[in-house]
């Protein structure tokens, strides 16, 4: 069984009026123990949706969360804490993730004592250990407000209250994109290490292709809410299937080369609409059968979502 | 085109000088596209800001910026209005966002252009539009009706409309998705080949995006420059200690934490308000000697580059 | 937030002076009924005396010393606008709290009973309450201009919790193991702090100025005297007409002064803490 499963999740936000946005559309997807899986998608593709549905903050419209085979919105008040002990979450702002009226390693003590039990003493002994663990020193962090931290200082201690509920499952919401290009790698290490070390299975949001190329085992490509490829980073990110995966291989900025040649930027036709293939619109490849929406199928070691290998 | 000479800009505050941009000195030659680089801090949006845009808190502490044989410290605020568009154009961080959301573009352009502009305009606004890909009709809409890269692409239209000779662009594409971040980026090229400007200043804390199209790359660290030169030569061949650990904390596609561990830079960067004697970036450098404690490196030239590195200084 | 917000409140000069004249009101109100040998309702054996040493504020129609109405009624208006103020605060931020927080049905059900308060014409309300209430003191009043006064502040304090709800560090403290009540407690409700404080300022200052509405239409406390109370007998007992100016300004100008002051101070508190108003 696998530690966390999406069977057919969909998130359909209502802005009244009748009018709504589809942010995830029907998203089955998996995490095993002990890996890292990125979702990997731009503004709009639903991966920040389907992190706060994963940490029970959005209720999905459709479809089932499961951890360790559990309904996760069908918990009860002990089980949730239980739950809260199992999977964690760290969020992208890191100045927004703490409250800036208390001192940083309050969020730290309650995660303590409300999921480990621990208080005190002890519980400052083992909040010094972490953050040592997570390359900062006690004394410079300890005791301030946010608004004397720097954003990579902040967001290592956001790590640190994960780490201290010792997880099974960590979420990170787009953990270091707002974090300057020199501190990023620092963070990502944390994730490999804890993966490799402590056995953590972790479910990384974010944009950048290198980035979860670096620390990923699978990828997941994500589409204005769906599942356009999934699969083994060796095979989606190294021999990419889907166009749209092939487009952002070809757009991310490389230090190695150059880009060759122009985009062709296709502005969305919003032509075919939600029961198509959501990418179609922008495909350059689109063909007649595209209208239709195409399923997750095999192909070559990994799944894609596209009429092409169907 | 453009020369800045030992530019120092601080911002005052209640508890003292903040020095932002700390004796910077760079020329910006025609037809180049000059790429600027740096972490959050490292003074690079107050720089390009000041040259063109400057108010409080900002203070001239010492240095000059000439464009076209004037100094741009030394005129007023009404002349430094009339070099702006027209001469200097400035795209300022998050300019897409602060596009009036009760007027039509067509509004937005006949309100910037008033008095600047000679012939049909707006026929050259649609015509530039339609360079970038966005069709003719999007001056009748509302900035909030287009999307974050519509919105960019129309800013950046406007603000090159009047063929100014120097384009300033301050993280232009830090918001957009990396498909868009490659058109923009694109279009920013073609605008200086085709001449609609004479030379682009861009900004971004992205040195990879900047490597795309950049002619020369210069790098910031806490207030001054680290290295300038050719892009090429900066991102392929680092010789700043600083440009360097950059370079090697951004992982590229193919590399593996599994196969080839990567390590980011020690320690934060220096409060500017109480900056480090000697280089800035001694503290946090793994070659440090004595005398990057004690003074400050003075430029040196490695070919076509200037590094500010006592490693280059031939002492 | 700010740093220190205190000292930098301290440092607007709208908020010094407010402060300084309600300091100085206050001070008026603590200290003057000891400096005069007279109670509010003292006849004195002068009628409609000028001012004078004996009397500093003369006396009026009835023989009664103006100047310890004046202390006694100011003590008297302070406590409905304090206490007022205390109650539709209270409920005000409860009810916005409780309603941003819970959504849903919850927030339905709140805000409707709000809107009803809302759209009620407060004044005709509050006085038929206190034309059936016979014997009126000042806790009476007070009770019920804080019970009407509240809506407006549940509507804003909700708007806040909503915007303050969505933050990353709720979420945070969600995944910590918080409930709800501790979350809304101790981690939303602090950041509105300083907001409260001038919610309260304008409901203080409100409780007065309804309370002096009350009074002057004669359903002001029966057995207790306020400011409000003084101008509607010199009003009633033509105190301007008889040229006994020193019946009616006093009252008066200290309600005004009074006003004047909070206004001060809750603009100022509003330069302070609204990062768009600062210069």
């Amino acid at each position: 069984m696998a530690l966390l499963e999406l069977h057919g999740v969909s998130k359909v936000f209502s802005h009244g009026m009748g009018r709504v946005t589809v942010a995830v559309d029907n998203v089955t997807l998996e995490v095993g123990e002990s890996e890292i899986v990125s979702l990997l998608g731009e503004s709009g593709s639903g991966k920040t949706t389907i992190a706060r549905m994963v940490l029970r903050i959005l209720r999905p419209t459709k479809g089932r969360i499961l951890y360790r085979g559990r309904d996760i919105w069908r918990l009860g008040r002990r089980e949730t804490l239980w739950y809260y002990t199992q999977v964690q979450g760290v969020f992208q702002d890191p100045y927004s993730s703490f409250n800036p009226i208390h001192v940083v390693e309050r969020p730290l003590l309650q995660a303590l004592s409300r999921l480990k039990g621990v208080r005190g003493e002890e519980a400052l002994r083992r909040v010094r250990e972490v953050l040592r663990r997570i390359g900062l020193s006690p004394s410079e962090v300890l005791g301030k407000y946010p608004h004397q931290l720097s954003g990579g200082q902040l967001q290592r201690v956001s790590i640190a209250r994960a780490l201290l509920v010792e997880p099974r499952l960590l979420v990170a919401d787009e953990p270091v994109s707002m974090l300057d290009a020199s501190t990023r790698i620092d963070v990502l290490n944390i994730f490999a290490e804890m993966r490799d070390e402590l056995g953590t299975s972790i479910l990384l949001i974010g944009h950048d292709v290198s980035l979860a190329y670096y620390v990923s085992d699978r990828v997941v490509v994500l589409y204005r809410g769906g599942v356009m490829e999934e699969g083994d980073v060796s095979k989606v990110l190294d021999e990419p299937a889907h166009p749209y995966t092939r487009m952002l291989l070809d757009s991310i900025p490389r230090l190695d080369s150059r880009w060759r040649g122009r985009l062709r930027l296709h502005e969305p036709l919003h032509a075919i609409g939600r029961s198509g293939c959501l990418f179609a619109d922008r495909c350059e490849l689109r063909f007649n059968k595209c209208a239709a929406r195409p399923r997750l199928v095999e192909y070559n070691g990994r799944r894609v979502a596209c009429w092409l290998y169907q | 085109m453009l020369r800045v000479e030992d530019l120092r800009v601080y911002y005052k505050t209640l508890s003292g000088y903040v020095r932002a941009v700390d004796g910077v000195t760079f020329t910006l030659s025609k037809g180049e596209i000059l790429g600027i680089a740096g972490e959050s801090g490292s003074g690079k949006s107050t720089l390009v800001n000041y040259i063109i845009l400057p108010k409080p808190p900002m203070v001239r502490i010492a240095g000059s910026i000439v464009y076209r044989g004037i100094d741009l410290t030394s005129i007023t605020p009404g002349e430094l209005s009339k070099i702006r568009y027209t001469g200097i154009s400035i795209v300022p961080q998050y300019a897409m966002d602060a596009l009036s959301p009760t007027k039509r573009i067509r509004a937005i352009i006949r309100d910037l252009t008033r008095g600047r502009a000679e012939g049909d305009i707006e026929e050259k606004a649609r015509e530039r539009l339609r360079m970038v890909g966005l069709p003719g009709d999007v001056l009748d809409r509302y900035p909030i009706e287009l999307s974050g890269g519509m919105r960019q692409r129309v800013v950046l239209v406007i603000s090159t409309l009047l063929d100014p000779d120097v384009l300033i662009a301050d993280e232009v594409t830090s918001a957009l998705d990396v498909t868009m971040q490659r058109a923009v980026l694109e279009m920013l090229a073609s605008f200086r080949d085709t001449g609609i400007v004479r030379s682009i200043i861009l900004v971004s804390h992205d040195i990879a995006a900047l490597y795309q199209v950049a002619d020369r790359i210069m790098i910031m660290y806490a207030g001054k420059i680290s290295e300038i030169g050719p892009a090429e030569e900066v991102i392929g061949d680092p010789l700043h200690p600083y440009t360097r650990a950059l370079i090697d904390s951004v992982p590229r596609l193919g590399v593996r934490y599994k196969t080839r561990r990567l390590t980011g830079l020690k320690g934060e960067p220096p409060r500017l308000a109480s900056p480090p004697t000697g280089c800035r970036f001694h503290p946090r450098c793994s070659v440090a000697e004595e005398r990057c404690r004690a003074r400050e490196p003075p430029p040196a030239r490695v070919g076509k580059r200037t590094v500010y590195c006592w490693l280059y200084t031939g002492g | 937030m700010n740093r220190m917000p205190a000292k930098l409140a301290l440092a607007n000069p709208k908020v010094r002076i407010g402060i300084m004249v309600l300091v100085i009101i206050v001070a008026i109100a603590a200290v003057g009924p000891y400096t005069t040998g007279y109670g509010p309702l003292d006849y004195t054996g002068d009628i409609g005396a000028p001012p004078s040493r004996e009397h500093p504020l003369g006396t009026n129609t009835f023989g009664y010393d103006v100047y310890a109405q004046v202390v006694y009624g100011l003590r008297g208006s302070l406590a409905i606008g304090l206490l007022g103020g205390v109650i539709a605060t209270l409920i005000g931020v409860a009810v916005g709290l409780a309603s941003g927080y819970l959504g849903g049905l919850a927030d339905e059900m709140l805000m409707m009973i709000t809107n009803i308060f809302l759209v009620i014409p407060t004044l005709a309300l509050l006085i038929i309450i206190a034309a059936y209430i016979e014997q009126r003191g000042i806790g009476v009043e007070s009770l019920i201009i804080g019970l009407t006064a509240w809506p407006w502040t549940a509507r804003a304090v909700r708007a806040n919790t909503l915007s303050l709800r969505s933050r990353e560090f709720v979420y945070v403290a969600k995944l910590s193991g918080l409930g709800g009540a501790r979350i809304l407690v101790s981690e939303i409700m602090p950041n509105m702090l300083s907001y409260i404080i001038m919610v309260f300022i304008l409901q203080f200052g409100g409780a007065i100025l309804y309370a002096v509405g009350l009074d002057f239409l004669g359903l002001g406390p029966t057995d207790s005297i306020s400011l409000g109370v003084i101008l509607q007998q010199a009003v009633l007992w033509n105190a301007i007409q008889l040229g006994m100016w020193w019946w009616a300004i006093p009252p008066g100008l200290l309600i005004a002064v009074l006003l004047t002051a909070l206004y001060l101070v809750n603009t100022g508190l509003d330069e302070v803490l609204n990062p768009r108003l600062r210069r």
